[in-house]
C-alpha cells in the first residue's frame, strides 16, 4: 500500500476545474481511482447525477481515465458490458494488460432507480467496483428524497411544513443488501478518513469479482451546511455511528473503527440545516426515534462482527 | 457453397448470430424472440462459438449492457421484442445518439394492455425516432439475409449508427421454412473485422463518453446523426449490392413487386406481402395491372426512390400494423408524405390489419384491389382510414 505522500505524487483519475460544488468532497475518492494500486488499466463509469454532469460539460471532461456515462439507472449494467467486452477481446488476443473496471453512483442511481442494475451486475460476478457516494438525496435535480435519505430530513419532495415533520420511515440499508449479494467484498468508508478509503478502494479493485463501497459523502447545498463543513461531518457521522465504517469479505464482517465514546446522533444531525426542524419540542420523537434505530443498528454489526 | 436448410426464422437468427461470433451478447428473453436467445446459449455452451454472453436482468439493462460493450471497442448483438424493447426505450435513444453499431434482432409483436404475444408491428414503429436503422422482412431468408449485411451497414464510417432487423412475431419467428444459408466462412468474409472508434478500453488515449451536451453543441451532435442516417440509404444499397454479389440474392431500399406499368398498388411491410405477391400474381394472371411495393428500409425511409417507384400509379392502398392512435398509421403518413411530390398524384388510402396477430387472408388482399378498384373508377377515395377483419365496424 503506498503511503498517502506516495499517493499524492500518483498521476490522478480527475482534474481540477470540474464543477463540483465548493467545499464537495466527492473528488476526494475520484482522484483516489488511479493512486492507490499499481498494475491495472483502471476504466470508469459514472450513472446520470452530480458528479456525471459537473465533471463533463460538453467539449470539457475532467476524466484523465476513460469514463462513460449512459444513463440514470444503469452504471451496473453498462459497465457490466464495458467489462464483459474486455473479457471477450482479452480471451481473444486483442487486450494483454489487466484491467479493471469502476462503477459510480449516487444514492439515489444507486439505493433507488439503479438498484436493479446494481444488484444485476453484482449477481452475475463481473469484475467490477461498484462506488456509491451516498449523500442522502438527490441532490443533482435539487434535493429531492431518496431511500437513503434519513429519518427527518427536509427534502424537497419531504419538506418540513405545519403537517410535515420531513422525509418518514427508515433509511434503507444497502450496505447489507449488498453483502447478502454474496459478493466477494462489500464495505462502509467515508470521505474523511482517506487511509482507510484508499484502502478498501485497493482492496476492492485488487479482489478477483464484484465489489461495492459506500462512501459516506456530505452535500454542501442538500445538507444546507458550510463548504468548509463536508469533511468534518463526514467523521461525526461516523464518531456518532450513523455511518460504521465497517467491511465484508468473504461473508466476515470486519469494524474497522469504534468511537472511543458515545455520541448523540443529534450532534450530527443539528449542524445540518436540513434538520433543522427536529429542534423543535413536537419533533424531538423523530430524533428519539433515528438515535434508537442507529443504536439497533450498531448493535447489530457488532454482532456480525463478534 | 450455400446450403438449403428449414428452420425457423428465429432459428435464423441464432444460426446467423453463430456464424458472426461477436464478441459480446447481452440478452434477455422474451416471447417470442426467446428462441434466438436460448439457440445462441447453447452455440456456447457447445463451443461453437466463442462469444461472451451477459445474461442480463432486464432489457433496460440489455441495451444498456449493449452500449457500455460496443462502446469498449468490440462487435455487440442483442434481440427482443415487443414489451422488452420498450423496456429499452431510453437506452434505444442513447445507443444511437452515442452513435453505437449494435445490431438487434426484432421479433415483432404488439405492445400491451391487453397482453398480447403475437405479430404486430407497435413495438418498432413506436421506436421509429429512437436513431435506429429499421431493416423489415418478408420471410425467413430475408431475416437471414438482412442479419448478415447489418453489422457492414451499422458499422460503416459513414454511419455509426445500431441496427434492428424486424420480422413478425410466430408467423416468421416460428415457421419453419427452407431457406438459404451461406458457409461460416463466407459469412465472417462477408462482415469483416470491426472497427473501433475511440474504444473506452484505449487507456492510452482516454475518451469520455456520453457527456453533458447543452445548447452551444446538442443540436449540431443531432445534425450529424440526422448527416449518418441520411448516408445510411446509400450504404444500405452498397452493402446490398455487395451481398448480391457475394451471395446472389438482391435487395434494396424497397421491393417493387409488378411495379412497372402496375395502376394499382398496395404497400406494406413484413411478412403479409408474401400473401400480397401471391394475389397480384393471380390478378396479373388475368390482366389485372395490381403490384406490390414492400417496405424495408423504414428508417432511413426513402422518400424520394419512393415517389419515383410509384410514378403513373393511379392509386395506393397502404397496409398498416401498428396503431398510432389518433393518427393514421405510421406507414401511410410516410407514404403520402413522399406522394406529395409526385407530378400526378395518385389516390391514396390507409387500412388497418392484423393487430395483435389477426390473420389477413388471400381473399382478404384480393377485395383490397376490388376497393381500390372502385376509388379508381370513382376517382375518389371514399375512406381514407379503416379497419379490416375487425368486428364492430
Amino acid at each position: 500500500m503506498p503511503s498517502l505522500q506516495q499517493m499524492a505524487q500518483r498521476e490522478g483519475a480527475f482534474a481540477g476545474g470540474h464543477r463540483m460544488c465548493a467545499g464537495c468532497p466527492v473528488p476526494i475518492f475520484t482522484k483516489m481511482l488511479t493512486r492507490v494500486t499499481d498494475g491495472y488499466e483502471i476504466v470508469a463509469g459514472n450513472a446520470t447525477g452530480c458528479l456525471e454532469v459537473a465533471s463533463s460539460i460538453y467539449p470539457y471532461s475532467a476524466w484523465k481515465i476513460p469514463w462513460i456515462h449512459t444513463a440514470f439507472e444503469n452504471a451496473g449494467a453498462s459497465m457490466s458490458g464495458v467489462e464483459t467486452m474486455y473479457r471477450a477481446l482479452r480471451k481473444r488476443g486483442k487486450i494483454t494488460r489487466p484491467y479493471k473496471f469502476i462503477a459510480i453512483g449516487g444514492d439515489g442511481g444507486t439505493y433507488d432507480i439503479g438498484f436493479q442494475s446494481l444488484s444485476g451486475a453484482m449477481e452475475r460476478g463481473h469484475d467490477l467496483v461498484y462506488i456509491c457516494y451516498d449523500n442522502g438525496a438527490y441532490m443533482n435535480t435539487g434535493v429531492q428524497r431518496s431511500s437513503a435519505t434519513p429519518p427527518g430530513a427536509n427534502t424537497t419532495t419531504t419538506p418540513a411544513g405545519k403537517n410535515s415533520a420531513g422525509r418518514r420511515g427508515s433509511k434503507k440499508d444497502l450496505t447489507r443488501i449488498m453483502v447478502a449479494h454474496n459478493i466477494p467484498y462489500v464495505a462502509q468508508a467515508s470521505i474523511h478518513d482517506p487511509v482507510d478509503l484508499s484502502d478498501k478502494l485497493k482492496k476492492a479493485i485488487e479482489v478477483d469479482g464484484p465489489a461495492f463501497i459506500n462512501i459516506h459523502c456530505p452535500c454542501i447545498p442538500g445538507w444546507k451546511i458550510g463548504p468548509d463543513m463536508a469533511v468534518e461531518l463526514a467523521r461525526l457521522g461516523v464518531e456518532t455511528n450513523y455511518w460504521p465504517l465497517y467491511e465484508v469479505v468473504d461473508g466476515q464482517y470486519k469494524i474497522n473503527y469504534t468511537p472511543e465514546k458515545r455520541i448523540p446522533v443529534s450532534e450530527w444531525m443539528f449542524l445540518q440545516g436540513r434538520f433543522k426542524h427536529l429542534q423543535k419540542p413536537e419533533n424531538n420523537y423523530i430524533v428519539d426515534a433515528f438515535q434508537q434505530e442507529v443504536d439497533r443498528n450498531w448493535g447489530w454489526l457488532n454482532k456480525q462482527a463478534a | 457453397m450455400s446450403k438449403t436448410v428449414a428452420i425457423t426464422g428465429a432459428g435464423a437468427m441464432s444460426e446467423a448470430m453463430r456464424q458472426m461470433n461477436p464478441d459480446v451478447v447481452p440478452a434477455f428473453p422474451i416471447t417470442p424472440s426467446t428462441q434466438v436467445v436460448e439457440d445462441f446459449s447453447q452455440f456456447i455452451a457447445d463451443g461453437k462459438v466463442d462469444t461472451e454472453l451477459i445474461p442480463v436482468e432486464s432489457e433496460h439493462s440489455a441495451m444498456s449492457a449493449c452500449i457500455g460493450a460496443a462502446a469498449a471497442g468490440g462487435r455487440v448483438m442483442t434481440a427482443t421484442s415487443s414489451a422488452g424493447m420498450a423496456l429499452m426505450w431510453e437506452m434505444l435513444y442513447i445507443a444511437a445518439s452515442m452513435r453505437q453499431p449494435i445490431v438487434m434482432t426484432l421479433i415483432n409483436r404488439a405492445l400491451s394492455a391487453p397482453i398480447n404475444i403475437h405479430a404486430d408491428h407497435s413495438d418498432s414503429m413506436g421506436a421509429r425516432d429512437a436513431g435506429w436503422i429499421q431493416l423489415y422482412s418478408e420471410n425467413n431468408q430475408e431475416a437471414y439475409d438482412n442479419l448478415i449485411m447489418a453489422p457492414r451497414i451499422a458499422e460503416h464510417m459513414d454511419v455509426r449508427l445500431p441496427v434492428m432487423v424486424c420480422m413478425d412475431g410466430f408467423i416468421i419467428s416460428h415457421c419453419v421454412q427452407t431457406m438459404q444459408t451461406e458457409e461460416d466462412d463466407a459469412v465472417k468474409a462477408f462482415i469483416g473485422e470491426f472497427q473501433a472508434t475511440y474504444p473506452v478500453l484505449d487507456t492510452g488515449n482516454p475518451a469520455t463518453w456520453g457527456a453533458l451536451d447543452l445548447q452551444d453543441y446538442y443540436i449540431e451532435h443531432k445534425r450529424a446523426q440526422h448527416m449518418a442516417m441520411q448516408h445510411a440509404k446509400r450504404v444500405i444499397r452498397e452493402v446490398s449490392d455487395d451481398f448480391y454479389k457475394t451471395f446472389g440474392r438482391q435487395y434494396d431500399l424497397f421491393e417493387s413487386y409488378q411495379l412497372d406499368d402496375a395502376e394499382r398498388v398496395i404497400i406494406a411491410i413484413n411478412s403479409i406481402a408474401g400473401e400480397i405477391k401471391e394475389v397480384v400474381d393471380e390478378r396479373r394472371a388475368k390482366g389485372d395491372k395490381v403490384g406490390l411495393l414492400k417496405i424495408r428500409s423504414f428508417r432511413p425511409f426513402p422518400y424520394t426512390e419512393i415517389a419515383k417507384a410509384l410514378e403513373g400509379v393511379k392509386v395506393v392502398t397502404v397496409l398498416d400494423r401498428s396503431e398510432s392512435m389518433g393518427a393514421y398509421g405510421p406507414l401511410f403518413g410516410e407514404i403520402r408524405s413522399a406522394l406529395y411530390d409526385v407530378a400526378e398524384k395518385p389516390l391514396v388510402y390507409n387500412r388497418m390489419y392484423g393487430l395483435g396477430g389477426r390473420d389477413l387472408f388471400m381473399e382478404d388482399i384480393d377485395k383490397l384491389f376490388e376497393e381500390n378498384k372502385s376509388y379508381l373508377e370513382a376517382k375518389k377515395v371514399e375512406t381514407v382510414f379503416d379497419y379490416l377483419n375487425v368486428r364492430g365496424g
